[in-house]
């Protein structure tokens, strides 16, 4: 009875309560949309990241990653690839010869990190023969010529275009200073200005021999899995199967993602809080206007016989309802709106320099999952209860014997 | 069989500079059965009487034993419980729960006394019938007078079967006709079914009702008679 008692009263001033449900629908609203807008940006930029930087898992001989050298390959490489291609979730599996050196067209030049590949594998872990914006991906070359694939970027950095020469000066596996030409048959453009700038793609053909590597020999293998969740459990597998070699993941490639993600939940739950903090004030003054409006039947409560913990009950259900009411309806619309808009996304393009310089995306689709909606859920109730005490402390102070006999 | 033992009775409010005795010195006992009337002016601490009596305020000095329970012995919190279990309350101004039916109110006391659905819904509709209010049990407050109000106020007073009735001049905001109808109720259920009922009151109509008539004056008894 005390809680359909304590529904019914918040009715009691339809529209003050309806001002106060609207302010926590729109706060909680403005919550859960900006976060999902948030999460959206933070899981695009690890997407991207996956598909077209870093993949799944890696792996290196143990010092490559700190050395960098061109020495520090993995014999048999080509080997492994089939050993790994066999387990479960493997998507993708790639070998690739990355090289350090300075790449030069007719007037320019500038540090790159080829990466030597064999186009048909590379597809299967990363998603840069969907970002070509100009010419092919490795596709239908004349057998004579060594196609690159290079970023926009760096296209304009260098000053070229499609059919360009290009010459790539580096130091090979034995030592020896090498060079190579190619002619620039692709340009690509991914969410991230700076790896545009710094990544070109040659066939792994071309570069084996230059590269003094010996047939079948790789710096990084990549493999892409077919869902994330299989990361761990895959990455252990791995490791298993070549312990002489280092297994990394997305996280330890780059730990920054990780820090991110974890920063935007945290910083997630922070606005939530201002949000829900702000809100508190208001159901208070709410509340205490309730109480206030009530001192003459809370008395009379009392003095009937309804125990002080009742009285209190009663009251925290009310401000609970009503954190409820429009928390409820807040979630609910924040979640329709980031259904309606996860597909379509929000463009962004008039910042795409900024956004593409950081590594972002200027198209976001805002994403949420039901644990944040049923923490935000949680938190909206603990505000409301919250909310409640001091409205509550004031009723529970009444004197039946005066409240009575008030006006 | 007594139900009500007041000894030595005092009130001091000491708000003001000047301490004001509201009781000084009052000596009553109360009767089952009775059907008794508090008159005095406005000021002569009827009011301060009744709500010691009912336990919602604590006498200067002095003792008021209810079955043999003394209240200033009681907590806080027992004394809540014991008003629930053993005062029915009737209010000048109704005092019902507005956002509940004249059936909700009544039954509302029960629930807080954790009696069975179907004995409470008995009971509510035999007590509504006792006052005339079957037909309007659905109707919240704002949809009945005030005379049909202050008749749910009594059937919520007697819904947790009281030792007595404390009401505090019920009839001072109703008509004629409504005090008429609810006098006649409440003598009805003090003599059919043998209820207390003591009332602080400055309306002759319900003095003329009563059988027994204390005249407090000055927070002291005048006179305490039983009219002819």
């Amino acid at each position: 009875m005390i809680i359909a008692v304590a529904w019914r009263n918040i009715w009691r001033n339809r529209m003050r309560s309806l001002v106060i449900i609207s302010a926590i629908t729109l706060g909680i609203f403005a919550g859960v949309f900006s976060t999902s807008f948030m999460k959206g940006m933070s899981d695009q930029r690890i997407e991207t990241a996956i598909k077209s930087e870093v993949s799944h898992i890696q792996i290196h001989r143990p010092e490559y990653r700190k050395q960098d050298k061109l020495k520090l390959y993995l014999p048999e490489a080509a080997e492994k690839l089939t050993k790994i291609r066999k387990l479960p979730h493997v998507q993708g599996v790639s070998n690739r010869i990355v090289i350090n050196g300075m790449i030069s067209s007719a007037g320019k030049g500038s540090g790159v990190k080829l990466n030597a590949i064999v186009p048909a594998s590379e597809k299967e872990v990363t998603d840069i023969h969907e970002q070509i914006i100009d010419g092919t991906y490795f596709k239908d070359t004349p057998k004579r010529v060594k196609p690159l694939v290079l970023g926009q970027k760096l296209a304009e950095k260098l000053n070229v275009q499609l059919r360009s020469r290009i010459v790539i000066n580096f130091t090979n596996a034995q030592g020896v200073p090498t060079s190579a030409g190619f002619r620039v048959t692709g340009i690509y453009k991914t969410a991230n200005h700076n790896f545009d700038g710094m990544n070109v793609y040659a066939r792994y053909q071309d570069l084996q021999q230059p590269s003094g590597l010996p047939q079948g020999g790789g710096h990084k293998i990549a493999i892409y899995l077919d869902e994330n969740e299989a990361l761990s459990q895959t990455k252990s597998k791995i490791q298993e199967m070549f312990p002489e070699a280092e297994v990394s993941d997305w996280k330890d490639l780059s730990p920054e993602l990780t820090y991110l993600n974890e920063a935007m939940d945290q910083y997630m739950y922070v606005i939530i809080i201002i949000i829900l903090l702000a809100l508190c004030f208001g159901i208070i003054n709410t509340m205490l206007m309730a109480v206030l409006e009530r001192v003459k039947e809370l008395g009379m409560l009392m003095a009937i016989g309804m125990t002080r913990i009742r009285v209190f009950f009663m009251i925290m259900t009310e401000s609970v309802f009503l954190s409820l009411t429009g928390g409820f309806t807040g979630v609910i619309v924040g979640y329709l709106a980031v259904k309606l808009t996860a597909k379509t996304g929000f463009d962004l393009s008039m910042y795409a320099e900024g956004f593409q310089a950081l590594g972002w995306s200027s198209h976001i689709y805002p994403d949420i999952d039901i644990n944040t909606l049923l923490n935000i859920t949680i938190l909206v109730i603990i505000t409301g209860i919250l909310s409640s005490i001091y409205p509550s402390i004031k009723a529970l102070k009444l004197n039946p014997a005066e409240s009575i006999r008030t006006e | 069989m007594k139900v009500i033992e007041i000894k030595n009775l005092e009130k001091i409010y000491n708000s003001t500079s000047v301490p004001v005795h509201a009781v000084n010195g009052i000596n009553l006992e109360f009767q089952e059965g009775e059907f008794a009337a508090i008159v005095g002016p406005s000021g002569s601490g009827k009011t301060t009487l009744l709500n010691i009596l009912g336990g919602l305020d604590d006498p200067t000095h002095g003792q008021v034993i209810i079955n043999n329970e003394d209240l200033s012995t009681l907590s806080s919190s027992d004394r809540i419980k014991f008003r629930l279990n053993n005062i029915g309350f009737v209010f000048q101004s109704y005092n019902l729960i507005p956002v509940m039916t004249a059936f909700e109110n009544v039954e509302f006391i029960m629930q807080l006394q954790k009696w069975p659905k179907p004995k409470r819904h008995e009971r509510t509709k035999q007590l509504l019938k006792a006052v005339g209010l079957e037909e309007r049990m659905h109707n919240r407050p704002n949809k009945l007078s005030g005379g049909q109000q202050q008749r749910v106020a009594v059937a919520r007073a007697l819904a947790s079967k009281p030792r007595f009735i404390l009401a505090d001049e019920p009839t001072a905001n109703l008509d004629s006709k409504s005090t008429e109808t609810l006098l006649d109720i409440m003598e009805k259920l003090n003599r059919e079914e043998n209820i207390t009922f003591i009332f602080s009151t400055h309306d002759q109509r319900v003095v003329k009702k009563a059988r027994r008539v204390i005249t407090v004056e000055d927070g002291k008894v005048k006179s305490d008679e039983v009219p002819q």
